[in-house]
């Protein structure tokens, strides 16, 4: 070997802050509001590439809707938007506490995140089939799922409609479009794709929408969802969730040093945008141009969608170890729900008092449910599902050897 | 057995219309074992289609078709490459039901060939069935004749539950008593490989004597049903043969009964021995029989070692060693 070869060495990439660390996002392009054009539903892959380097965003500094993607909801839409933003923010504050209470065991909040699954939801039809993962608790908010029913699951009580079996916040609704949450990462992405070409198969026209972290594209499902979603053209909407962070691991260690999580899609041949996630507007655009084009033949989406997790994981994360506790206030992107109270501002449909008032009654709202929910029980006490419960269902006819063990176990 | 495979597809897919059928190479060219051959010229190429080689993706796409309501019956081209979908199996398609309570179900087959035998070496010839049958949530069959290949087959595609189908691919083209040496026998003279036309099903759950005998029972499935017949003859031990079929759920009453009777049990299987389902199977003849165990009870089973490749016979749990096992038994 010649003498010019040097030992190698591992690169293992580093976020640009840890704690202590002055927040610094200033290598992170944005492009302004209404950069990106909006492309015909049936367009080519191959034409829109530079989307999956861009990120569509509707909402400028001053509040204004700009640019092609703007005007798809009215202003009655956009009120009720951002009356399901507050709603699950309020009830991610009440389930923190009740959490911390030890009414149950475990919580996931959206902090930030709100507008990806609530704006979402509305570009879905009855029918359609989300596959999500937990922190889209929003596509049930936006479909008016009783918020005393997730409580009831949250809290493992007797009318938890999952009966105690499943971590909170792992909720199934198959009439509200809400697969049954896995908590196993990147499981689900590959299923929705499977959903999808069931649909296709059986010559309907419902779609499906599965949904994944940043973090978990690196799992092997994500490229087994590509490959068959881009083989079998599958009527799906992929959604890469990237919010910066993986419990403590920065998104670069998912992504690697260079090109964006949507430009993954290329190499498949799938349609790829970037869209601004904390931009209720650019979101809800986004997802209908991509639903569209699923329902109307012209195959899959991929949307990664720019955010940041201003919270911990779950409850049993604290952030302040592996991040600036300022970075959260950093993120160039803003907050969803005061950049919707902003632009319904600036337009003159919306107030500070008006919006005051409608924090002040979604609250109530949610206390009211929770309320409910607790006096049927929670995980400390009250009413709880029957310990027999655990061993049915676990076949749709119990067998022979799990009857034994329900004996056994004297239930 | 193959012809068996494939008309229980044929007659799951003409009868109802949600059944579909993917894998690799399953398509055009029917599989690697022909057993889906001939469907998609039939039923089309959007319910027989080949599939990438990504054997999660394949089991993950038929979990979402179930969700949906469609009825996947999937190949995994053999059971050694099954690996890369545990996660979808074990996390996702068993566990659908219960912790959806019932609103999502997962009604699909996953078909693979399993065993040695044919001189696969490590990757060709794994017997994976205790992993699954560790995992809640899951049936898990092995036929081991025509017949009931293509009867239980029917009966896992009409389950509204996941089913692991495990296919003794050295019974494919006949019945094997572990004679390697000997010619080969065809399914053709053999009274189980006369398979009757139409959707008569082998119900889950049922096992069936192949020999009946009074001094030993033998618990055997699969290409091991041949092999423990082929030892009680030449061992001179009248063993009873019981052919388990299905493995969850077990049919612990044709077990028991047999037991009881014959005071003693050998247990065979070609799988590595230690946590294999010989061991669940000991356990309970332990648990329910051991008042009328005159013996202790021997399991005859692969070698806790890579299925080797030259060392094939050496390895395979053939019917010498299964003889030994029952003239030991009732010496002891």
């Amino acid at each position: 070997m010649s003498n010019d070869v040097r030992p190698l060495s591992l690169n293992v990439p580093e976020p640009g802050c840890r704690p202590g660390d002055t927040p610094d996002f200033s290598d992170f392009e944005i492009p302004r509001a209404g950069a990106v054009g909006r492309p015909p539903i049936d367009v080519d892959p191959d034409e829109i590439r530079d989307m999956a380097f861009s990120i569509v965003r509707v909402l400028n500094k001053e509040g204004e809707a700009v640019g092609e993607w703007a005007g798809a909801l009215s202003v009655d839409e956009l009120h009720e938007g951002l009356r399901h933003m507050l709603i699950l923010r309020a009830f991610d504050a009440r389930m923190l506490t009740a959490q911390r209470q030890g009414k149950t065991s475990f919580y996931m909040q959206h902090l930030g995140e709100e507008a990806v699954s609530c704006a979402f939801s509305r570009a879905m039809q009855p029918g359609d089939m989300n596959f999500p993962t937990y922190r889209q608790a929003g596509l049930l908010i936006a479909r008016d799922y009783p918020m005393v029913t997730m409580m009831n699951q949250i809290f493992s009580n007797a009318e938890d409609p999952l009966h105690g079996r499943q971590l909170p916040i792992m909720y199934s609704s198959k009439e509200h479009g809400f697969f049954s949450i896995s908590g196993n990462l990147g499981t689900q992405f590959v299923q929705s794709v499977g959903w999808a070409m069931a649909s296709a198969i059986s010559g309907d026209t419902r779609i499906a929408a599965g949904w994944i972290g940043d973090g978990s594209t690196a799992e092997s499902d994500f490229h087994a969802a590509m490959v068959f979603a881009s083989t079998y053209k599958a009527p799906v909407v992929l959604n890469i969730v990237n919010n910066q962070w993986a419990i403590s691991t920065f998104q670069g260690i998912a992504r690697g040093g260079v090109g964006t999580f949507a430009a993954r899609g290329h190499g498949f041949g799938i349609a790829s945008v970037r869209v601004d996630g904390n931009d209720y507007l650019a979101v809800h655009a986004v997802a209908k141009w991509a639903c569209e084009r699923a329902r109307r033949g012209h195959g899959p989406t991929l949307i990664e969608h720019v955010t940041y997790r201003a919270g911990g994981h779950s409850t049993s994360d604290d952030p302040s170890a592996y991040r600036s506790r300022r970075e959260a206030a950093a993120w160039p992107l803003g907050d969803p729900i005061e950049r919707l109270k902003q632009h319904l501002i600036t337009i003159g449909a919306w107030s500070d008092e008006r919006h005051a008032q409608a924090e002040a009654e979604v609250m109530d709202e949610v206390i009211t449910a929770q309320k409910t929910a607790e006096a049927v029980g929670t995980l400390a006490s009250g009413k709880q599902p029957s310990p027999r419960d655990m061993f049915e269902g676990v076949y749709e006819t119990m067998p022979p050897h799990l009857i034994r063990q329900r004996q056994e176990a004297g239930f | 057995m193959i012809e068996a495979v494939r008309e229980a597809h044929d007659v799951a897919m003409e009868a109802d219309e949600r059944v579909v059928v993917f894998g690799e190479d399953v398509g055009y060219f029917g599989g690697v074992f022909r057993c889906t051959a001939g469907l998609q010229a039939k039923y089309g190429s959007s319910r027989c289609f080949d599939a990438p080689i990504n054997e999660a993706g394949i089991v993950g796409s038929a979990i979402g078709m179930a969700a949906y309501g469609l009825k996947p019956v999937i190949e995994i081209q053999f059971a050694d490459y099954v690996y890369p979908a545990f996660d979808q199996i074990v996390s996702e398609a068993a566990r659908l039901r219960h912790r959806s309570n019932g609103d999502f179900t997962c009604p699909i087959v996953i078909r693979m060939p399993t065993g040695g035998g044919i001189f696969g070496g490590q990757t060709h010839s794994q017997s994976p069935e205790g992993l699954f049958t560790h995992v809640s949530g899951l049936k898990v069959a092995m036929p081991s004749n025509p017949r009931d290949a293509k009867g239980l087959l029917l009966a896992a595609i009409a389950d509204p539950d996941p089913v692991i189908f495990l296919e003794p691919k050295r019974l494919y083209n006949g019945p094997f008593d572990g004679h390697h040496d000997k010619p080969l026998v065809s399914w053709k003279d053999h009274p189980l490989g006369d398979v009757p036309d139409g959707d008569e099903v082998v119900s889950l759950g049922k096992a069936a004597i192949r020999r009946e005998g009074s001094d030993v029972t033998v618990l055997a499935y699969g290409t091991m049903v041949y092999v423990a017949q082929a030892a009680a003859e030449e061992s001179g031990v009248d063993a009873e043969v019981i052919d388990l079929r299905t493995l969850i759920p077990l049919d612990l009453d044709a077990i028991t009964g047999s037991v009881r009777k014959t005071g003693r049990c050998v247990i065979v299987h070609e799988a590595t021995r230690t946590s294999g389902f010989g061991a669940e199977l000991m356990s309970l003849v332990q648990e329910s029989c051991f008042y009328h165990l005159e013996a202790p009870m021997i399991r005859v089973t692969g070698w806790d070692t890579p299925y080797p490749h030259a060392q094939e016979w050496e390895y395979f749990p053939g019917p010498t060693r299964v003889a030994e096992a029952l003239k030991k038994v009732m010496e002891d």
